[in-house]
């Protein structure tokens, strides 16, 4: 989970409650694709969209949200920890499995 | 095997009809997410780094084939094609939607199987040795007792909330297989020097942050009051264990806090009580009435005559085949760890055929070990070389039982919410590096095991060499530790320095294997040689490159 003294980019994950799957806060809603999810640059935003996320925690439509530290890496936004690098693709030991297998786009 | 009662049909029809009434409300709003976390918990159900992940039950590790193919048909049909057994002797399914899951609980329930106190603050699945019923040297299969605590433990009004969850083994051979003095309670089935068959209890083992070795509470239970002395014992965990603080309350903190002998008096006060009024005693007809259950199978009248093959069939059977108790038979263990695969992993077409096999050579049973292999308990030794043949088509005749390539490995950050680290690639990293046969038997028996965080469910305090992903500002390390035993001579490992980086940690391993293969005396297994020679050597070579650490500090 993001470190409360963050003040790099951050993103907002959370979990779909019907099928659990891994979900990344897009324009206000989301989408299941890590590529396609909003980079919050400061911690206002970052802490805005957390605090809009509830909603969607109250209409129990998602779970545990929070939000995690994102850096540019070779032009590309990448989760600065591995939690979230394994998170956003699925397995490392099989990439046959979760996001990397079938990335989706829609928002849900 | 045993077989539901009215009654245990009845709970597990209504507990899951139960669930399925919660999962509705939670979908419908009706509960909140922290008021229906603790009920999918008590029922299983995690929310893991990717999914849903539901841990289903296998009672002392004992599976009919039946079960297997109902395994399969789960995995296939809620889930992605595959189950992961696990350390506790229970399966694990990583993908399931929980608007699947109520469906799901009532397949598992037609084949009398459920996911009750998989987790949360209770008594969990009890485990048992894997060869219970089949070892040649048991003193008696460990699988009744078992059963009966199943039984007592499952929804026991006192102890269903506890300060923390608690793990409880059975054994009965002199030979411990199910690491008995690693869990929060255990029973060792002894006999006295009268000659009386009775029970050992052992409690205060634990991995986890703070690992302890368990101590004796009483060398020898009456078989009639053996159920009053694990309530007296859990009695004393419940009302005095601290609940203040998560790192503390493992049973195992309150006895070495306190002291063994201390505990001791409070559960002999508690005993003394229980039996007083007369509550609780084991009558010899119940014990009888679930011993049936698991009475041995007719055994064929065979000659002990170990059927001759090619070298692939002689080196599968030096390591995964064992003695039986009756003449003619043997015991054959699958491991689940061909050379890269996920250690304990199995895909929905190996257990549907394993589930053939099970009926046509090893009369419809199976076990799980807690090393995350797959036990035939009883095949004739004339049938050996028809299963490793079959075996061998499904990629699951590795000869590689007790090797270094026999890892044990917990999800890690592969899957787990908890883990800092991986634990499954460095498992296939170290087992591609030692791959060749010859240099495992030259090596001989050695366990490693890894575990992705400090709460070591890959058991790597009881490694001979343990491995611990730790996370530093969120990359990967490995600490290594040294001298770890799960079995009768049960020791903790010792750490031995700073974290290795990921691509380090298999070279380290290789530097360590190679101390020993240099230092030991005759017949010693790594563990003996590290015992006589201590850390020192060892450290030196695990640290004679730079590693990762140092190189960027």
């Amino acid at each position: 989970m993001a470190h409360p003294a963050a003040t790099g980019p951050q993103m907002l994950t959370a979990n779909c409650l019907r099928q659990g799957d891994v979900l990344y806060w897009k324009a206000g809603g989301w989408v299941r694709d890590f590529a396609q999810g909003e980079i919050l640059s400061d911690p206002a935003t970052a802490t805005a969209a957390l605090d809009a996320a509830q909603k969607f925690v109250t209409d129990n439509r998602v779970v545990a949200p929070y939000l995690f530290e994102v850096r540019e890496q070779n032009g590309k936004i990448r989760p600065v920890k591995e939690r979230e690098i394994v998170r956003a693709a699925g397995p490392s030991i099989r990439t046959d499995l979760g996001k990397q297998a079938a990335p989706e786009t829609k928002h849900v | 095997m045993y077989r539901y009662d009215e009654f245990d049909a009845q709970f597990v029809a209504e507990r899951v009809a139960q669930f399925r009434g919660q999962v509705a409300r939670r979908l419908s709003g009706e509960l909140t997410e922290d008021q229906f976390k603790p009920l999918r918990l008590m029922n299983g159900l995690y929310l893991q780094l990717h999914a849903y992940m539901l841990r289903v039950a296998v009672p002392y590790g004992t599976l009919s084939s039946k079960q297997m193919r109902m395994l399969a048909h789960i995995a296939r049909k809620y889930d992605k094609g595959y189950g992961h057994f696990t350390t506790r002797q229970n399966i694990q399914y990583n993908w399931p939607k929980l608007v699947d899951v109520p469906d799901l609980l009532d397949d598992l329930a037609s084949v009398e199987m459920h996911a009750i106190q998989t987790s949360g603050n209770c008594v969990r699945n009890v485990t048992a040795d894997h060869f219970a019923g089949a070892a040649k040297d048991e003193i008696e299969d460990p699988r009744p007792l078992a059963e009966i605590i199943r039984q007592w433990s499952s929804l026991h009004p006192e102890f269903v909330f506890l300060a923390r969850k608690f793990k409880i083994a059975v054994g009965g051979d002199k030979t411990d297989r199910a690491a008995l003095q690693w869990h929060d309670m255990a029973v060792e089935i002894v006999r006295n020097a009268q000659g009386s068959i009775g029970y050992k209890v052992i409690a205060g083992g634990g991995m986890g942050r703070i690992p302890y070795i368990a101590h004796v509470m009483k060398e020898f239970v009456e078989r009639e009051d053996i159920l009053a002395y694990l309530e007296a014992v859990l009695r004393v965990y419940n009302q005095d264990s601290r609940r203040d603080n998560i790192h503390k309350q493992r049973i195992k903190i309150l006895i070495n806090t306190i002291g063994p002998e201390e505990f001791r008096r409070r559960a002999q006060r508690e005993f003394d009580e229980i039996k007083e009024n007369g509550s609780l005693q084991l009558p010899p007809e119940e014990l009888a009435r679930i011993t049936a259950y698991f009475a041995p199978p007719e055994f064929e009248k065979l000659p002990d005559e170990m059927p001759k093959g090619d070298e692939a069939f002689a080196n599968w059977v030096k390591t995964n085949v064992h003695a039986h108790r009756a003449p003619g038979y043997a015991i054959a263990t699958i491991t689940l760890k061909s050379i890269g695969a996920v250690p304990g992993d199995a895909s929905a077409d190996q257990m549907d055929a394993l589930a053939d096999l099970m009926d046509r050579y090893g009369l419809g049973e199976i076990r799980v070990s807690h090393e995350q292999n797959l036990v035939l308990p009883h095949v004739r030794q004339k049938d050996l070389p028809a299963i490793h043949a079959r075996l061998g088509a499904l990629d699951l005749a590795t000869p590689n039982a007790g090797l270094i390539t026999d890892i044990i490995a917990c999800p890690g950050l592969d899957y787990c919410d908890l883990a800092n680290a991986r634990s499954i690639p460095i498992a296939q990293d170290i087992a591609r590096k030692f791959a060749d046969l010859d240099r495992q038997h030259e090596i001989g028996e050695l366990k490693i095991k890894i575990s992705g965080c400090i709460n070591a469910c890959g058991h790597h305090h009881a490694g001979h060499i343990g491995i611990l992903g730790v996370d530093k500002k969120g990359v990967e390390f490995y600490q290594l530790q040294l001298g770890g035993s799960g079995a009768e001579d049960a020791s903790i490992g010792d750490i031995l320095g700073p974290a290795f980086g990921e691509h380090e940690i298999a070279d380290a391993v290789e530097r360590v294997v190679d101390v020993y293969l240099q230092e030991r005396a005759p017949g010693e297994r790594f563990l003996d040689t590290y015992r006589r020679v201590g850390l020192a050597m060892f450290k030196t070579a695990a640290y004679e490159k730079p590693i990762f650490e140092k190189t960027v500090a």
